[in-house]
């Protein structure tokens, strides 16, 4: 299991993701909180947070940490997005051989929040980190899923005289936050 | 060539930008892609894609109407047509029909293809590419020139003051700070727009998917913020299964750009939410567009497996001097040449197929497993038969089909090129011939060709005998080649026979796509290099080599001549190159090097056919070294020397840029002597080094190695 996540962790930081672990549900939000706080997320229109809820926070509970950071909503709407400073978001499923993060994709909000911000946040347990893209098509099935997204890194483009250069339409940092425990919750 | 052509060439050549970048890119993205692929077995990921792609192909059809059902079935609507003013009709009558009023592109060159934005235009629709690459190029007016980069041509200074010029003055040539303009100008576009409209790389009958790829994350905002999107899918984009996604995707993103997989990869099935909650309204259309005509072309079917990841475009040594302009305005580079042919008319590659320098440098590395210059060969064969040979070349190739005309014509140009020539070459030619010595110099017609030459040396009579086939630069410009092949094999006991009859190889009329010609060539030779019994046929120029070994056999076939293939056959199992007959020979025990040789450094020029045709790499440089020389390789060592038959006579303001390159790397290697197997480049490389004044000495490796063997 471990080295499929350093496998991971390599390949996603080549292409300029940032990968957090953490041991337990607790800590990585503690680490998401301070997070959002130190990017300046607040009430203040154009600093706020979407997140759309997912099995990370279940009995967490999302009211907890809008008090704990204010300017999160977990109201995802086309306009909060595209004001949005951080996008947060859950991610199904991950690719060890390549740094890639997927996801069903079909209900909109999570592609608002992973589109739109300049920040996209992932959050995602150590054991959905799988070794290449066949396994994850085995659980993930175009038959099935209408929009399965793959992300590898922040959005980049190197039109102009081939320079790289991250964050042209999508976000220019991608957090990927890894919990090794998603059951236990201790908050 | 039309003047207008040779003009773009002009132009594109004399723009220091576009070569520059071009040329670092082309050093670049060697590496990149060679990192990239660490791990991957190549030749088993593109055997997979020509098998899934090849498979598809013959199955459009039906793959085409599965994909229908299966898209319908989710909530898609897929219109199919062949016709691209139909693709723009449909796409304008829903544009009206939903009160569209501004739309958004990702990059689509299906919708290139078709022009679309022009239709949009005028229309008075507001069409915006949100693509970088392709936002510059709209802004600029221009069309793309690489179809992965299509804004490649541009440098940061000139895309600032497209920026400042057609959207706000006062841009700066930084390129994160023109980037964060294009995300704040673009992102208020997005917002707004009422139709996105994508291509998409693969299309899965068996679900009804588009597979979309992109590093920017437009085509995810094109497909997710508008009410409508339209994907615009040419048929060849489709696969069976979901199983077939897999080496496309495994190879595209590697060889595009370098990268293991690009930062986003969608899976669109059917319809998804809008962000208001209502079913976003899917169009689909699945454009035909001539590649159903290409399905039934059984040399061009195989141009389908292009999965369009401009590698051919990014290896080619023609491109990178002239950029993709000069190929017109949607599809570029060796691939974009057969495109062209098929998807406007045969008649629109007439220029372009010229550009093609034959090397094959293309071939290795194309994920789709298509014979990129075997095609475009082919379109030139089609061209001269459906508008003939200019007169001039009938003219030559009427003398080169007559053996005894030809030569007498060479003997008796020994003669006349007196005025031009000092020592062994011709420097200077009169008038418009002057582009032929302008940038090297050209071998003196041999005073006594090899064919009177061998007469002269004394063999001594073996039982073994091989054929020497000579080929027309060693039989009559450099005939010591010749006699250095003879005096080697009479080491090894083999006596040489040179059979009077051999002619030209056929090979510039069948470069020229004079097929005709070129099969009367091969009917010749092959008479007179069977009639003695001999081990082996062995040649010392590479291109000959190929027509024996493989040309003639497909330029028959190709002709449907039955008749002579049999004997042809015959011939391509006994011939050989030089380099490989020798090392053969060696590692027999037949040949044995003198030993403790110590001859200093040299550096070892690959010739495009005996590399990438031939495959003998290792040979020459196991003989040199054996024989006492240290290689020290250049860089770019197997990138073509620009010679390639007549190439230089047509297009020499392309040939002698590659030609200077290639001397450069030759210079850069300190070496004091270049050793090649082909008189081509021998031929091209030394005369380049004599108009350079040079102390570089140029020698075929058979002149290398004449003096080494015990
Ligand atoms: S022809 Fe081959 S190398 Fe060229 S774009 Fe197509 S797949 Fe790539
Ligand atoms: S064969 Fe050589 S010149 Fe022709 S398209 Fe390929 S790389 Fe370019």
């Amino acid at each position: 299991m471990s080295t499929t996540f350093e496998a991971f962790e390599t390949r996603a930081a080549a292409v300029s993701a940032e990968v957090h672990r953490f041991a337990s549900r607790h800590e990585a939000l503690a680490f998401i909180e301070g997070f959002l706080r130190e990017v300046g997320v607040s009430e203040t229109p154009g600093s706020g947070a979407v997140w759309v809820e997912g099995s990370f926070l279940e009995g967490i509970g999302s009211a907890h940490v809008a008090s704990q950071v204010p300017g999160v909503s977990f109201e995802v709407t086309r306009e909060a997005a595209a004001v949005a400073k951080v996008g947060i978001s859950q991610l199904d499923w991950a690719i060890a051989g390549t740094g890639t993060l997927v996801q069903d994709a079909t209900a909109v909000e999570k592609r608002l929040v992973s589109t739109l911000p300049p920040i996209h946040l992932a959050v995602i347990g150590t054991e959905r980190i799988l070794a290449d893209f066949n396994s994850v098509l085995q659980r993930l099935q175009p038959e099935q899923i209408n929009y399965i997204a793959f992300i590898t890194g922040p959005s980049r483009t190197a039109d102009i005289e081939r320079v790289l250069t991250i964050g042209v339409h999508g976000p220019e940092r991608l957090i990927v936050v890894v919990v090794d425990d998603f059951e236990k919750v201790t908050a | 060539m039309t003047t207008e052509f040779k003009d773009s060439i002009e132009t594109a050549l004399h723009n220091p930008n576009l070569t520059g970048a071009l040329g670092r890119f082309s050093e670049a993205y060697r590496i990149s892609r060679a990192k990239a692929y660490e791990g991957i077995d190549f030749e088993a990921v593109r055997d997979r894609i020509a098998e899934v792609k090849g498979n598809a192909s013959s199955r459009f059809e039906e793959l085409a109407e599965q994909f229908k059902a299966n898209a319908e079935r989710r909530g898609a609507k897929v219109f199919r047509t062949s016709d691209p003013a139909e693709v723009k009709r449909y796409i304008l009558d829903l544009a009206k029909a939903q009160n569209v009023q501004a739309v958004v592109k990702s990059k689509s060159m299906a919708s290139e293809e078709i022009h679309l934005n022009k239709a949009f235009e005028q229309a008075g629709i507001q069409v915006d590419e949100t693509d970088l690459g392709e936002w510059i190029i709209q802004l600029a007016h221009q069309t793309p020139s690489h179809m992965v980069m299509p804004a490649i041509h541009m440098t940061k200074e000139e895309v600032a003051e497209v920026f400042s010029q057609e959207v706000e003055a006062g841009q700066a040539p930084d390129i994160p700070k023109l980037v964060k303009f294009a995300r704040g100008k673009l992102r208020p576009k997005f917002l707004a727009a009422d139709m996105g409209i994508t291509g998409a790389n693969i299309a899965v009958a068996e679900t009804g998917s588009l597979v979309i790829i992109t590093n920017e994350g437009n085509a995810r905002l094109v497909t997710t913020l508008p009410r409508i999107h339209v994907a615009i899918v040419g048929i060849e984009k489709l696969v069976a299964q979901v199983a077939d996604i897999d080496p496309i995707l495994t190879a595209l993103p590697r060889s595009a750009t370098g990268q293991l997989l690009t930062s986003y990869v969608s899976m669109l099935s059917g319809q998804v939410p809008n962000t208001d909650g209502s079913p976003k309204d899917l169009h689909i259309i699945l454009m035909d567009n001539h590649r159903s005509d290409m399905v039934k072309d059984p040399k061009f079917k195989e141009a389908l497996q292009c999965i369009r990841c401009a590698t051919c475009l990014n290896v080619c040594p023609v491109f990178r001097l002239v950029g993709g302009h000069v190929f017109g305005k949607t599809y570029t580079g060796g691939i974009g040449t057969i495109l062209t042919a098929w998807f406007d008319e045969l008649k629109k590659s007439e220029d372009i197929q010229g550009l093609c320098i034959q090397c094959g440098s293309c071939v290795p590395v194309c994920p789709g497993k298509i014979d990129i210059p075997g095609l475009i060969l082919e379109l030139r064969r089609r061209l001269v038969v459906e508008q003939g040979q200019s007169l001039a070349m009938k003219a030559i190739f009427g003398v080169v089909n007559n053996r005894r005309l030809f030569h007498s014509m060479l003997r008796m140009a020994s003669v006349t090129q007196k005025p031009f020539k000092q020592g062994r070459f011709i420097r200077h030619l009169p008038l418009f011939l002057s582009d032929m010595t302008d940038f090297r110099s050209l071998p003196a017609i041999a005073p006594e060709p090899f064919r009177d030459k061998i007469k002269a040396i004394a063999q001594p009579k073996q039982a073994e005998k091989v054929v020497f086939y000579a080929g027309c630069l060693i039989d009559f410009a450099y005939p010591e080649t010749g006699t250095a092949l003879v005096k080697i094999l009479n080491k090894a006991g083999i006596e040489v026979v040179f059979p009077e009859d051999q002619t030209c190889c056929g090979a510039p009329a069948r470069y020229s796509g004079a097929y005709e010609v070129a099969a009367q060539n091969a009917r010749d030779n092959i008479k007179a290099l069977l009639e003695t019994d001999a081990t082996y046929v062995v040649s010392a120029c590479p291109t000959c080599t190929v027509a024996l070994k493989h040309d003639f056999l497909d330029t028959f076939k190709t002709l449907g001549i039955t008749d002579a293939l049999g004997e042809a056959q015959r011939l391509s199992d006994r011939t050989i190159d030089f380099s490989s007959l020798v090392k053969k020979l060696v590692d027999e025990g037949r040949l044995t090097f003198k030993e403790g040789q110590h001859l200093g450094k040299i550096t070892y020029h690959d010739s495009c056919h005996l590399k990438r045709t031939l495959k003998a790499t290792d040979e020459p440089r196991e003989l040199l070294q054996k024989a006492g020389h240290e290689i020290a390789e250049m860089y770019e060592c197997d990138t073509c020397c620009g010679m390639a038959g007549s190439y230089s006579l047509k297009l020499p303001e392309i040939s002698a840029p590659i030609l200077e390159r290639k001397l450069k790397n030759i210079k850069d290697t300190g070496a004091d002597k270049v050793v090649m197997d082909c008189p081509g480049c021998v031929m091209q490389i030394r005369g380049g080094l004599d108009k350079d004044g040079s102390p570089i000495q140029v020698e075929h490796t058979a002149e290398r190695l004449e003096d080494r063997f015990e």
